[in-house]
């Protein structure tokens, strides 16, 4: 009897995975608030490796994925850089990654990475998705595009999916300092208030 | 030789006089419910955004050759403000498109863009086809054959429907 139910159990299970499966385009995937984030190990424009186990001090991290080529991505550049300038020392260092596939958009090359870091002058890593195998996990569909991580119990767990701030095209129209908001909350030990938010953006390319 | 520069000149003045619509998304947001028995295909682009100008010149088709089906094409620009009369109008003339082209100037995304569907991230380009109360949402992009395939089956559900 309890192997049948077993069964029984297993088939439906089945039944619903293959359903899943079926309909992947239809779902979004990736990481919602409150999964845990898997580590990565991917090389920065120093040419070093670089991954979130590295940061034994931080307390959490601000994880863009982001690019040289998209407009909106490159509105947002001075607002990451000042990002990383105030909550680096706080225990929140901005990781960013380029999930674009260099040979879809030229422009995203390794080397056009370097070229890009140098000339704004990033305080922060500048990560390239060899092969895009990172941004799937998080589920990042645009450019750019935030998950802010916060150390639990040795877990990285995702506390924040969205947009900077809620005026992505023209720093200054901003009103609502998204990422800030989310990373003062999580400094004072709260909750984060507003865990989503959405902006026009490029889609990765790959 | 003069007649050629005169005809390029009309063309110059007839495209400076057909200004592009301009909406906040309050103001927009009818185009997203009209219940007039039309099928609207609306579609979510930028200049700035490669996959969406390649796509672009398939809804013009789209618009062109299911003209007779009682549909309506509307190109939502997100371009930079800055960039309307550089990029935008230059970039309409070239292609020489003929759907309709509205600019939603915008920037509070996360206020509207759930309003468009509650599942768009906010990547473009975006498509929503809808007719009176019946809809269906894309974040992808398109060749014309899936553009086609998937309004033919929009069309065909609508219709099963009504």
């Amino acid at each position: 009897m309890k192997t049948l139910k077993l069964l029984t159990g297993l088939a439906i299970l089945l039944i619903i995975s293959a359903f899943a499966v079926g309909n992947m385009d239809l779902l979004s995937t990736g990481y919602s608030v409150g999964d845990e984030a898997e580590d990565f190990n991917l090389k920065n424009v120093d040419d070093k490796m670089v991954s979130l186990a590295d940061y034994e001090d931080a307390k959490g991290f601000i994880v863009v994925f982001t690019c040289n080529t998209c407009p909106f991505a490159v509105a947002n550049e001075d607002r990451i850089i000042a990002l990383d300038e105030k909550y680096k020392d706080q225990g929140y260092p901005v990781i960013a990654i380029n999930p674009n596939n260099p040979d879809v958009q030229a422009g995203d090359s390794f080397d056009l990475m370097k070229e890009r870091a140098d000339e704004k002058g990033f305080t922060f890593p500048y990560l390239l998705d060899e092969g895009q195998k990172v941004y799937p996990k998080y589920g990042a569909t645009k450019t750019p595009h935030v998950y802010i991580l916060k150390k639990e119990n040795g877990k990285n767990i995702v506390k924040y999916i969205g947009a900077i701030d809620d005026s992505a095209r023209d720093a200054s129209e901003v009103e609502d300092k998204f990422v800030e908001n989310a990373v003062d909350e999580l400094l004072a030990d709260k909750e984060v208030t507003v865990q989503t938010t959405k902006a026009i953006g490029c889609s990765v390319k790959v | 030789m003069s007649e050629k520069v005169r005809s390029d000149d009309k063309k110059e003045i007839a495209s400076t006089d057909a200004l592009i619509p301009t909406y906040d998304f309050n103001e927009f947001e009818s185009t997203l419910h009209q219940n007039d028995d039309k099928v609207h295909v609306i579609n979510f682009w930028a200049t700035w955004c490669k996959p969406c100008i390649a796509e672009l010149p398939y809804f013009d088709r789209i618009n062109k050759e299911y003209a007779d089906r009682d549909i309506k094409v509307t190109l939502v620009s997100l371009d930079f403000p800055n960039q309307i009369e550089s990029r935008l109008i230059p970039f309409i003339k070239k292609k020489d498109i003929k759907a309709e082209v509205v600019f939603l100037d915008d920037p509070k995304g996360n206020s509207w863009i759930p309003k468009v569907d509650e599942s768009w991230s906010g990547a473009i380009p975006a498509t929503v086809f809808y007719k009176n109360g019946k809809r269906k949402f894309f974040e992808r992009s398109f060749t014309y054959e899936e553009l086609s395939a998937e309004l033919d089956k929009f069309i065909n559900s609508t219709k099963n429907k009504d």
